[in-house]
């Protein structure tokens, strides 16, 4: 709290105004859903006139809701696998060498997830179809998302590997470990927190992805964000709509959550050497 | 002349346009204490480097004994490291991390943590075999790494300034620990630091660099009182450097000659007998008190300013700051005198190159 003491009191009383002003913008409409999925009134009058389990139990027995979901955890899975090998390779070979246009490279891998989802979507779809001449698929669904989940691993492991130094690696190489036996008993352990919380954002974010989603899947593919959106207007779909949409804050909520913690504690694991 | 532990021949590391090394050869013999001394960016941690294969020289050979390493990678080199920032692997506990060497040469599990364990009593850290790296003080885990690279046994241990993070206290206690170490263990050692006062302390030899090159190689006696060119006599402890004109006037001869704060005397009036001694007059400047010495420095008639240190064996240093701003005779003996070579040989081959 030492800190707040630059900031005067006026001042701090309008910017804790506006932290909570937000805060109550973005979270109670979010609130509305969850609440609303326990609404005995399926045109979600408010106050709810009652609160029942109902469209749970009649979202947990829709097919294409269950289907959506299988679907999505599908996708995000693949495409968290193929960023953690991809993004955890690239921030290996941007440190170890050191050649022109590398900071280039390494925008070029951040960039994706700054670039707007419509653009990204519409390139692969131009990309697959008329280039590669490829059907859509589960598969360009992953690869499209891929390239955003690597941003969270890349950046995850540069950050890792920019406070570990090099020293241990050389370390390790100097008692006598090959570059494999390095990787596995040194550099692969002391990454492996930075992974898993890059793999728990990577997560997220393509769970609840659906502009690049959109361009990239085939009529028959149904992420849980792609279904919803096309139910969304269909009145007695609308109270699944909201379960599924309160399962979907409480999923992503999770590894962010996750990975918020791990990466907090491990730093004060890590950095205690001097 | 024992066995050679390192023998490095015509060694040169270029980075860039800088000659980080430049056509270096050096014996280092086996079960020596040997210490590369020299300022920052001399060259002596690139050589260190060289010799456990982090990097790849521009030109020349390692040989450790009688095998050519130049081209192989660190781990298959039979030396080991003690890295300036001791770099132990904090997932591992202590003796895990000691024992790591021992690990990767798939030495059994019971063996390779008896001999942990031992060297963990070596460097006195018996008890500590438990602990996760954090939890120990800047001292122990200096311990820990050096334990980490005995337990392998090496042909040639290299520390890179090992103790430059410890306080002064710590070091000094850990200069003579790690001799002792040494002794007990017979590996020879490849200390590299800027310290004079360490390499001094603990080494058999110490190599002096300077721009890549090896200004001296002596014993440190030898190098303190015997420097062979002024950048040594500067940089290994203090000199009163003397050169062209004021080396005429103050030592009746031409060329660069330097003597030691501590060997020159300071009186109120001239010696009866001046045999083999020079003799100079002067104002004292400026009393610098040490502690266990003091400082004098005299501004001389002849132009150039002397240091005198003297021990402050009793209360001197009242007599010593009276002497402020008065005139004064300082002499020193003939055979205290270093002559740095003459003038034609002065300067020295980095000058020429520059």
């Amino acid at each position: 709290m030492a800190r707040s003491s630059i900031i005067s009191p006026g001042l701090r009383r309008s910017l804790t105004g506006i932290t909570v002003l937000v805060l109550v913008f973005v979270y109670v409409p979010l609130t509305l859903v969850v609440v609303n999925s326990f609404n005995i009134d399926n045109t979600f009058g408010f106050p709810p006139p009652g609160y029942t389990l109902h469209w749970w139990q009649v979202a947990w027995e829709s097919q294409g809701a269950r289907s959506a979901l299988w679907t999505s955890v599908k996708v995000a899975i693949a495409a968290t696998v193929v960023a953690l090998l991809l993004g955890t390779l690239a921030a290996m070979a941007l440190r170890r060498t050191r050649f022109f246009g590398r900071n280039v490279v390494s925008l070029l891998i951040i960039l994706p997830i700054a670039l707007p989802g419509v653009v990204t979507g519409l390139a692969f779809q131009n990309g697959f179809r008329t280039i590669l001449g490829i059907q859509l698929s589960l598969w360009t669904i992953v690869i499209a998302h891929a390239t955003f989940c690597i941003v969270t691993i890349f950046n995850n492991v540069q950050a890792r590997f920019q406070r570990l130094g090099g020293n241990f690696e050389q370390a390790s190489m100097d008692l006598g470990a090959g570059r494999w036996t390095t990787f596995r008993l040194v550099t692969f352990p002391m990454l492996r927190s930075a992974l898993l919380a890059g793999a728990l954002l990577s997560f997220g974010l393509s769970f609840d992805e659906i502009v690049v989603t959109t361009f990239t899947a085939s009529s028959q593919d149904q992420t849980l964000p792609i279904w919803i959106f096309q139910n969304l207007f269909r009145p007695n779909q609308a109270p699944i709509v909201n379960v599924v949409a309160a399962v979907l804050v409480i999923v992503s909520a999770i590894p962010i959550y996750l990975a918020q913690k791990l990466s907090g504690s491990q730093a004060e694991g890590l950095t205690a050497s001097p | 002349m024992t066995a050679t532990a390192i023998s490095l021949r015509g060694l040169s590391k270029h980075f860039g346009q800088v000659r980080a090394v430049d056509e270096l050869d050096l014996d280092i013999a086996d079960g020596e204490f040997f210490s590369m001394l020299g300022p920052s960016g001399s060259g002596k941690t690139t050589v260190l480097r060289l010799i456990a294969g982090f990097e790849e020289p521009t030109a020349g050979t390692i040989l450790l004994g009688e095998d050519d390493v130049t081209r192989r990678p660190p781990f298959s080199r039979d030396v080991n490291t003690v890295f300036q920032d001791y770099a132990i692997f904090p997932h591992m506990s202590v003796v895990e991390n000691v024992e790591y060497g021992l690990r990767v040469k798939k030495v059994g599990k019971a063996d390779r943590r008896r001999r942990a364990e031992e060297a963990l009593e070596t460097v006195r850290l018996a008890s500590y075999g438990a602990r996760r790296p954090h939890q120990l003080s800047g001292g122990q885990r200096q311990r820990v790494a050096l334990a980490r690279a005995l337990v392998n046994r090496p042909k040639v241990l290299l520390l890179d300034e090992p103790l430059g993070a410890l306080d002064l206290k710590l070091r000094r206690e850990m200069q003579i620990e790690l001799k002792e170490i040494q002794r007990d263990v017979g590996i020879t050692f490849v200390f590299v630091t800027h310290d004079q006062e360490e390499a001094l302390t603990m080494s058999d030899r110490v190599a002096v660099f300077n721009e890549g090159r090896i200004e001296q190689l002596a014993t440190p006696v030898e190098l303190y009182e015997q420097p062979a060119s002024a950048f040594v006599a500067g940089f290994v402890g203090t000199s009163n450097l003397f050169r062209g004109e004021d080396a005429r006037r103050l030592v009746g001869e031409d060329g660069t000659f330097a003597v030691r704060p501590e060997k020159v005397r300071l009186a109120t009036s001239a010696p009866a007998d001046t045999t083999g001694l020079c003799v100079a007059h002067g104002v004292v400047r400026e009393v610098v008190y040490l502690g266990a010495t003091t400082s004098s420095v005299v501004e001389l008639d002849d132009g150039p300013t002397v240091t005198v240190s003297h021990p402050n064996t009793d209360t001197s240093i009242d007599a010593a700051a009276e002497r402020r701003d008065q005139r004064v005779v300082v002499t020193w003996r003939r055979d205290h005198l270093v002559s740095l070579g003459s003038p034609t040989q002065a300067t020295s081959p980095e000058e020429e190159t520059a």
